[in-house]
Formats: structure tokens, C-alpha cells, sequence
């Protein structure tokens, strides 16, 4: 059975759930109780599982901190940041001490902190509340991320994220918490990390995106004079390379699409494993279409600086061209 | 009436043992001979272990070390206040709170030898690894209080910071996290007057560190950090009101004797005089007197327990030279997350082969 949901209704649902199957599941956050959430994302959970969900001074840096402590207790904490631009309050936290209690302490304690955040532009918002900062934790050992793209994946990944032991970087494309509905499984349902989706098959050329760039890359697929065929890796580590390296030794030809800056983004290194694994099936380098090594600008400009559907397309034609 | 009181708060200044060994009898906490006798044992088994360890790295035998030469009171008090259930929320220089709570030497050798064997957390045992990050593990004693609060644990979280640690954002975060989520955290506060060679009245214009406690809603209290009683009341009595779910911040004053680390030479920033006035009031010095004054200690017992560090630590010392030999390389991958990415699984393979390679 599935129902018609948009991202931020599977959300909720799979929160719901996830709380309900584990009262360890501790949900907390700025305005994530009463308000529930900016987004809406917890809306009415408080009134189900009080015990469970919790408002909490705007500190991202405590909000994390806080996580290390929930879980050396046992416990399984989904703190909401609530933009992913002010994670980098919270960044030191993430980088010097959920990501390294489990080797820190040789594997014998572990951190399963979900740490959930609206990611990446497109929503006209103010400044800090339009970043893509998967590189930088990809950056990161000791961190796992997911980035859905569709309502069904978003429950599936955040499941699968809770119940993970390791912690997890959890980047909701704040313009598609609304902009899509889908079919969403009413039952359990779990992505399992490092398991790509290929959205569409084709034999031209593979184009790699995710969050909200999947979409706007299905729309300039549709467009491009090229039979695209559309990997959404889902979860960008662990990375399914091995389901983008067998699609670009079938096409000979890749894009990788991102909205975060080019410099040292996800697509340099998903370039550089095609390079060490599949460069002799390439037809044309590898193209990227990414974001500018600029400061997410104000909103009168977002949409010079995010890749659209035109840029997109170009960036396919460039490399089936070559 | 335009301007009137809106609130007002008192910082209150505990002490048990004078500084020439009197107590306040009154105050004396209720302890039995042997407690009493194992508060100086393990403060001895402190002292000589970071004299040792300080020679050790001096050889090169062992990688920098922060040694707590001055603060084993406070360090072992506070440890022997734990129970069992509660947790101990390390720094970086507990080497005697460690000890006091039974943590293998060999292991804290391990670790500055570089080891990461020696950080590992024996399951069920409730004592986080340090945390070398100034402050930020405030924040998981906060966590760990928080996670009590919720499972209605009846226990506590002690965790220990510098006075270098309070201006960090995250104490502040964590005493008023703490305070907002009834946490049954106890924070710590070994102010030894130095953040490496910042004195504490240029870390802060606060006339206390306890007073940053009332920042965040929660109690705070300053104790003499040299008197090993003292602490130890202090802290018991921190500990039963952190497992009420109201969090407290306790200032122990103490003195680093030593360096910050081996790295650093303190002749840079503070006088001879100074120094020897504060060994005038060493905290082993201090209760040694009280001890023998109350018949609880004599010279025979003094040598029985020196002998007893010595030959603990020289075993403890053999064991962890043996331990180098046992560093197997390629487990640097193993613990880096619960399965291994096959990206990962991929550079420990190329790294075998290039070991072998090398062999």
C-alpha cells in the first residue's frame, strides 16, 4: 500500500514511526516542539510522544554536543538543525567528536545521531538558509549522508538513518519539502545507504545528481537531444560507485550535477573515481555543472547561481558533443 | 521606582582542610579509615605516575602528555565521589581521576604513546576518552545528564573542564542546556590559573568561574580545590543534587604545578616565587599532615604505599612498552564506522598491499 505524500509529510510520518517503534528515538531542536519545526517537519508530535521531542535553546553547537552525551547514554538522538547553513555552529562538534567517538574509543561506543537540516536554495530565503554542505562532510571520516531527492526516498533514508549505528548527515532539499508529491510506502520502508537509484535508463550519457538537482536534471534530460541516463546516488557516502562507474562504462559520457561551489565539490571527486576506475571507457571528460566558488548569494541572484534545467542541458550537450 | 533589584546571587567558598592541615570538624566528611587512607593512596599513585610519565616522554619513550601535577585533590575526590552508575566526562589532564577510577595506567600510557588502544571504553564502563578539544566535552556531560534525565536514571555525569574552558561558547551552552533540560550533570571546574600561559584574571573579568553558572540558571559553588576533603564534600553533595535533575557548577581552585603540557615551559610566564608559594600548599602535603595529626597515617605506612605505587607502575610501565609492539596499522580503518564503506574497504587494501610492498 502507498499514500500520496509530499517530502515533508513522509518525513514526519517516518519521525512518527521511527519514535514509535523506539522510545531511545529522541527528537529535539529549535521550535521542533510546540511550533513543530519551521518546516513543519514535527508538527503534532509533542501532543503524541512528549517525552520524546523536545524544544531546545537555539545553540547548534549544544543541540549536537548534547547528541555525543544522549548517545554515550544509549539513547538515539535526531536533533534538527534548523538551516544547514548555521550547522557550521555545530561543525566542530560534528567533525571532532560524533564522527570520531566510535574510533576514538576503538568501536566500543558509537554515536547513531541523525542530524536532520533543510539544504540548498531555490527558496528565496535570507542569508546562511541556502548552503550545500555535503562535501564538507563527505570531508569528514566517520560520517555517513543522505540526501533524498523524492517523498519515498526521504522515508526510506531517514529509516534507514535512525536505525544506523554510525552518525548521519541528514540534507532535506528545503525547495522540494512541498514542491513534489509521490508514492510513499505505508509500511515500513528502508533505503539502504550506498544503494544508487537509477531514476532513468539511457545509453548516451550518465548524468549524476541529487536533491533538488535531480529534478531540475530530469527536466533538462527531457529536453537534451541525448538519451540521459540519471543515477541519483542517494546517499553521497557512502557512495554507490560502483552503480555510476557501470552506467559511464556503458555511456562513455558523464555529468555530475551539484548545487554547492565547483571547488573540491562532490563532483570532483566522483570525476576523479571515473578517472581511476573507468578512464578508458570515456568519450569525453567528465562535466561538471555545479553551483560558483561564490557565497550563496542573496535571492535576487539565486537563480544566476543555481544550475537550472538550461545550464544542465548545455552541460549534457557539451559532453555528447565532445 | 525606576530602578530596583531584578535579582542577586552569592558564590559560596567551601573549605575542610586548612592549609596547614586543620580541619573544620564540623565539615569533615564521613569517611572510614580505609577511605580515607585510599584518598591519599590514590593521590600518591597520581603524583608519582605523572613524575614518571614526564621522564618518560623526556626519554622519547612517550608522545606529549598534560600532566596534573597539583590538582590530584580535586582529580581523586571528585573521582571517588563517582559511584559505579555515574559517568566521568574527561579533559585532557584527569591522569588522576583515571586512576581513582580504575582505569589500568598501562592504558593511559598507551595513549600518549600514541596508541588509540588506550582511549578504548571497556563495555559497561561508564568513563568517556578524553576529549583533547577545549571544552566541548561539556557539552557531552551535558548530554549524558540530559540522557539520565530522560530514562529517569539514577545517576549522575561529572565533567571536568579548565578555566581556559569557560570562555569556550560550548560550556556556556552546556550549563544552560543542562539547566533547561534538568540535566544530572555535575560540571567541574579545575581552575589551576593557567590556560597554558593565560592566567586566569586575564581568561576573565568574572570574579569566580562559579558565578558563570547563574548565566544559566544553575547553581554554582567554588570550593578549595587543594583540600582533598573539601572537594570531596563538595562534589558528593553535587552529585546527589545533579541526580535530582538540577545541574551544578563547581569551581575547585587548585594550582597546575607542573607544565601545561611537555610542550611548554611555564619559566616563560610565572615566577619561582609564585610557584613555591603554592607547593606551600600542596594538596598531598596538606592532607598527609591531617592524616598523621589524626593517627590515621604514620612513616611505615607512608613507605608501604610508596612501595606499592612503585611497583605498580613499573609493571604498569613494562606493560605498556610491550603494548608498542603490538600496534597492528591497518586497524586505523577498522573503527571508523560500523561497516566499511567500500571505498574504505578499498584504500586498506591498497595499504596492505603497499605494507607488504615495504616489507
Amino acid at each position: 500500500m502507498t499514500e500520496q505524500l509530499n517530502m515533508l509529510e513522509a518525513i514526519r510520518s517516518t519521525l512518527r514511526a521511527e519514535m514509535e517503534r523506539d522510545d531511545g528515538v529522541i527528537v529535539y531542536g529549535q521550535d521542533v516542539g510546540r511550533n513543530g519545526g519551521v518546516f513543519r517537519a514535527t508538527q503534532g508530535l509533542i501532543d503524541d510522544y512528549p517525552g520524546q521531542i523536545y524544544d531546545a535553546p537555539v545553540a547548534e553547537s549544544g543541540i549536537v554536543g548534547m547528541g555525543v552525551g544522549l548517545a554515550a547514554h544509549g539513547l538515539t538522538p535526531v536533533p534538527e538543525i534548523q538551516f544547514s547553513g548555521f550547522m557550521h555552529q555545530a561543525f566542530a562538534q560534528i567533525q571532532q567528536h560524533a564522527a570520531r567517538l566510535r574510533s576514538r574509543s576503538r568501536g566500543t561506543m558509537n554515536c547513531p545521531m541523525t542530524i536532520r537540516a533543510p539544504s540548498g536554495g531555490g527558496i528565496r530565503a535570507l542569508e546562511h538558509h541556502s548552503e550545500s554542505f555535503e562535501a564538507g562532510y563527505a570531508h569528514t571520516p566517520g560520517l555517513q549522508i543522505a540526501y533524498p531527492s523524492s517523498p519515498a526516498d526521504a522515508k526510506g533514508l531517514l529509516a534507514a538513518s535512525i536505525r544506523n549505528p554510525d552518525p548521519v548527515i541528514f540534507l532535506e532539499p528545503t525547495r522540494l519539502y512541498r514542491a513534489v508529491s509521490g508514492e510513499v510506502p505505508e509500511e515500513e520502508h528502508l533505503v539502504p545507504f550506498g544503494e544508487a537509484n537509477v531514476v532513468e535508463e539511457g545509453e548516451d550519457i550518465t548524468v549524476v545528481a541529487w536533491g533538488a538537482m535531480r529534478r531540475e536534471t530530469q527536466r533538462a534530460a527531457n529536453n537534451a537531444d541525448a538519451d540521459v541516463e540519471l543515477i541519483d546516488p542517494r546517499t553521497i557516502v557512502p557512495l554507490d560507485e560502483e552503480t555510476i562507474l557501470d552506467s559511464v562504462r556503458k555511456t562513455g559520457r558523464c555529468v555530475v550535477v551539484h548545487e554547492a561551489p565547483k571547488t573540491a565539490g562532490m563532483a570532483a571527486e566522483i570525476t576523479a573515481r571515473i578517472n581511476d576506475e573507468a578512464l578508458m571507457y570515456l568519450e569525453a571528460p567528465v562535466e561538471r555543472v555545479t553551483g560558483y566558488d561564490v557565497p550563496f548569494p542573496l535571492y535576487a541572484r539565486e537563480e544566476d547561481y543555481l544550475p537550472d534545467p538550461e545550464r544542465i542541458r548545455s552541460g549534457i550537450e557539451r559532453a555528447v558533443e565532445y | 521606582m525606576p530602578r530596583e533589584r531584578a535579582a542577586e546571587f552569592t558564590i559560596d567558598h567551601v573549605q575542610v582542610l586548612d592549609e596547614s592541615g586543620e580541619a573544620d570538624e564540623d565539615l569533615v566528611p564521613n569517611l572510614s579509615e580505609e577511605e580515607l587512607l585510599d584518598l591519599y593512596r590514590n593521590m600518591k599513585r597520581a603524583r608519582r605516575f605523572d613524575t614518571r610519565a614526564i621522564a618518560l616522554q623526556r626519554r622519547g619513550e612517550i608522545g606529549t602528555i598534560a600532566p596534573a601535577i597539583g590538582q590530584e585533590a580535586v582529580q581523586v575526590a571528585s573521582a571517588t565521589a563517582l559511584s559505579e552508575a555515574d559517568w566521568m566526562v574527561p579533559s585532557f589532564r584527569e591522569s588522576a581521576a583515571y586512576l581513582t577510577r580504575g582505569i589500568d595506567p598501562h592504558l593511559l600510557l598507551w595513549y600518549a604513546m600514541g596508541m588509540e588502544e588506550g582511549a578504548e571504553v571497556p563495555e559497561g564502563e561508564h568513563t568517556m576518552p578524553p576529549s583533547i578539544a577545549v571544552g566541548a566535552q561539556t557539552l557531552h556531560g551535558a548530554g549524558l545528564g540530559w540522557g539520565q534525565a530522560i530514562t529517569d536514571d539514577d545517576a549522575a555525569s561529572l565533567v571536568f573542564f579548565g578555566d581556559g574552558a569557560s570562555s569556550e561558547g560550548d560550556a556556556y551552552e552546556a550549563f544552560n542546556m543542562a539547566g533547561v533540560f534538568d540535566a544530572h550533570t555535575v560540571f567541574l571546574c579545575q581552575n589551576n590559573r593557567y590556560a597554558i600561559s593565560v592566567p586566569t584574571e586575564n581568561q576573565t573579568r568574572a570574579e569566580t568561574i562559579a558565578q558563570k553558572a547563574i548565566a544559566g540558571g544553575i547553581d554554582g559553588i567554588q570550593v578549595d580545590g587543594n583540600d582533598v576533603l573539601g572537594t570531596y564534600k563538595v562534589v558528593t553533595e553535587a552529585l546527589e543534587q545533579a541526580r535530582q535533575g538540577n545541574p551544578i557548577l563547581v569551581e575547585a581552585l587548585t594550582y597546575r604545578q607542573s607544565m601545561h603540557t611537555t610542550a611548554d615551559d611555564p619559566s616563560v610566564y610565572r615566577t619561582p616565587e609564585e610557584e613555591a608559594e603554592w607547593e606551600e600548599r600542596d594538596p598531598i602535603d596538606r592532607y598527609e599532615d591531617y592524616l598523621r595529626s589524626e593517627g590515621v597515617l604514620d612513616d611505615e605506612t607512608v613507605a608501604e604505599i610508596e612501595e606499592d605505587v612503585e611497583t605498580e607502575l613499573e609493571a604498569a610501565i613494562e606493560r605498556a612498552r610491550e603494548g608498542e609492539k603490538e600496534v597492528v596499522p591497518a586497524e586505523m580503518f577498522d573503527h571508523v564506522f560500523d561497516e566499511l564503506p567500500q571505498s574504505l574497504r578499498k584504500q586498506r587494501d591498497e595499504f596492505r598491499r603497499e605494507e607488504v610492498d615495504h616489507d
